[in-house]
């Protein structure tokens, strides 16, 4: 009897489930297909916004605490708080500026030198896809992931005169140059419209992926610029003024290390395989960086110094990030080696060899490495990792010299040139009129004092409290 | 009672303060210090600029003693912190004239 029955319920059940599965066999409506459509685009920027929002929170990171405890331990004790506190100024000015105004000249679609003003406050930069910047995550993602990029720019230039600027003559120089330098550069290679922009129909596209002229050139010549104004620090070179610790600076260049990687593949936009090139490529790029700059000093001083290693792997990530997007991995350790050498020069022969005083390297190594990089990308890009050059039908076009375009390195020397131009010529302007209005060096007595005390009212350490 | 002050190479403290436990001088006051005597100091780099570290790492080391003493501790510190080497340090001697004892006002050797 229950045999019978079962069997009963076991066809039953087949024919329920054949009935069900010839309805699923039907071709889907097109509302299905739709919705389909819909979940799957879902997924794909849910996961391209964590990753964004990762992105952006290592990009900050980079600045603060990376950046600050990187220059903080280079610089004398009685300066570690004014050095630090440059940096972290930065992150509140230029936020608020940003929101209220530099987004909008940056983003904007305005001339092909700088953006207009319809998203000053923000206006229109909600949460949904941007189809230029962000396609698949909300423009706000975008907003504030570029924010991190134009805190750090200026906080870079910091390290060209540290050790003797007025903090209130540091904040006003820095707020004018985000607005006059840093908005039309970036605009000009990430806006629409703008003059270089690759992607986005420039005259002279500049592949410059997460901001190699954009950030490290403009700040690193801004800086020399800086350092040559403000003239040497009271004693250098004759007195030593080696890092009060060199710990602080290692932590904060590791931490600048891992946060690079939001900086490079976060400028992939999406958490596809693009992000996955950029991130191997900035990986290499420092460490074959680190390698050159180590073996160079190495073999010219007879020792290899921790201060040379971490600061052989952030010419590195400078040089790469041009690039980070666009070449090989194999490419990635051959720029790398190279930063890593031609910057340990820049700062070893070269500053020596000129004298001024750009005291944490701002210009030997980002400003150098940041031009060497952008140059070698035009001969490293290849559009088998990204083809970003297409013709009137869609084909993709070769993107540097080891694809046969040698052309994109003349490219890649203009948006260089336009960087250094723009770059000296803001720098001394503002420099000068912030010079009359408010002074830029700390007096004489209050250098020797340190920042510190002198304009911050505070000691860095208190080891006997 | 003398006060003897020692500079001495940071390395050799234990040592030192060893030597002088051993010959009954228990109570001294170590003071970390830099400095430097006939001897020149080191050369370190900072970015490809070569120079001098003249103000070194030195440890002083003071004790007042009875004077039966002095002699027996100047001993026990030479014998501790020689190495033969430039920059073994110097000993001083100085007469004191009073010691107390905080606690309670004992004066004299033996409030030492």
């Amino acid at each position: 009897m229950h045999r019978c029955r079962s069997i009963k319920v076991l066809l039953a059940g087949i024919l329920l489930a054949g009935g069900f599965m010839s309805a699923m066999a039907q071709t889907p409506s097109s509302d299905q297909v739709a919705k389909l459509q819909a979940q799957i685009a879902a997924a794909q920027s849910g996961a391209d916004n964590s990753w964004m929002l990762i992105s952006s929170a290592l990009v900050l990171m980079m600045t603060g605490p990376g950046l600050a405890l990187f220059y903080g331990g280079l610089v004398r004790k009685k300066n570690v708080l004014g050095t630090m506190m440059q940096s972290f100024a930065m992150m509140a000015i230029v936020t608020v500026l940003w929101a209220f105004l530099t987004y909008s000249l940056t983003f904007d679609s305005g001339t092909s030198f700088i953006g207009g003003l319809h998203h000053i406050f923000l206006k229109g930069v909600g949460l949904n896809p941007d189809p230029d910047y962000s396609a698949t995550i909300p423009l706000q993602t975008y907003m504030i992931y570029q924010l991190m990029f134009a805190i750090i720019t200026p906080a870079l230039i910091t390290g060209a005169f540290a050790e003797r600027m007025k903090f209130s003559a540091m904040a006003l120089f820095l707020t004018l140059w985000s607005i006059f330098v840093y908005s039309p550069m970036a605009h000009m290679v990430w806006g629409k419209g703008g003059l270089l922009n690759a992607s986005l129909g420039g005259r002279f596209p500049t592949l410059d992926f997460a901001g190699g002229t954009v950030v490290h050139v403009t700040s690193g010549v801004s800086a020399l610029v800086c350092a040559l104004y403000l003239g040497k620090r009271l004693g250098y070179p004759r007195e030593a003024t080696p890092p009060h610790s060199v710990v602080l600076s290692f932590i904060g260049a590791c931490l600048l290390w891992v946060g690079w990687f939001g900086f490079n593949a976060g400028s992939a936009l999406n958490s596809g395989t693009l992000a996955t090139s950029a991130f191997v490529n900035t990986h290499f790029g420092a460490a074959a960086a680190a390698l050159g700059w180590m073996a160079a000093e190495w073999i010219r001083n007879g020792k290899p110094s921790a201060l040379g290693g971490i600061s052989g792997a952030v010419a590195g990530l400078v040089a790469i990030t041009p690039a980070a997007g666009f070449v090989k991995p194999m490419s990635a350790l051959v720029i790398g080696l190279a930063a890593g050498i031609f910057c340990y020069f820049m700062v070893f022969k070269v500053k020596n060899r000129f004298g001024y005083d750009d005291s944490l390297d701002a210009f030997g190594v980002h400003g150098a490495g940041g031009t060497l990089g952008a140059i070698l990308t035009g001969f490293f890009a290849s559009s088998a990792i990204n083809p970003i050059f297409k013709d009137a039908n869609g084909n993709t076009l070769p993107s540097g010299a080891v694809d046969g375009n040698w052309h994109q390195v003349l490219n890649q020397l203009v948006g260089v040139a336009i960087a250094w131009v723009i770059s000296i010529i803001g720098t001394l302007v503002l420099l000068r009129f912030v010079d009359l209005v408010v002074g830029l060096r700390v007096p004489r007595e209050h250098e020797v004092e340190g920042l510190d005390l002198t304009q911050h009212g505070e000691e860095g350490y208190d080891f006997a409290s | 009672m003398q006060k003897i002050e020692a500079v001495i190479q940071p390395s050799k403290l234990d040592a030192v303060k060893d030597a002088l436990v051993e010959v009954g001088i228990e109570g001294m006051t170590i003071l970390e210090a830099r400095g430097h005597g006939r001897q020149k100091g080191h050369t370190e780099f900072y970015r490809g600029r070569e120079y001098t570290v003249d103000l070194l790492p030195k440890i002083k080391l003071e004790t007042v003693v009875p004077d039966e003493l002095v002699e027996k501790a100047i001993q026990a510190i030479l014998s501790a912190a020689r190495s033969g080497k430039i920059g073994d340090g110097k000993i001083f001697v100085s007469k004191i004239d009073e010691a107390v004892r905080i606690r309670n006002d004992e004066r004299g050797p033996s409030a030492l």
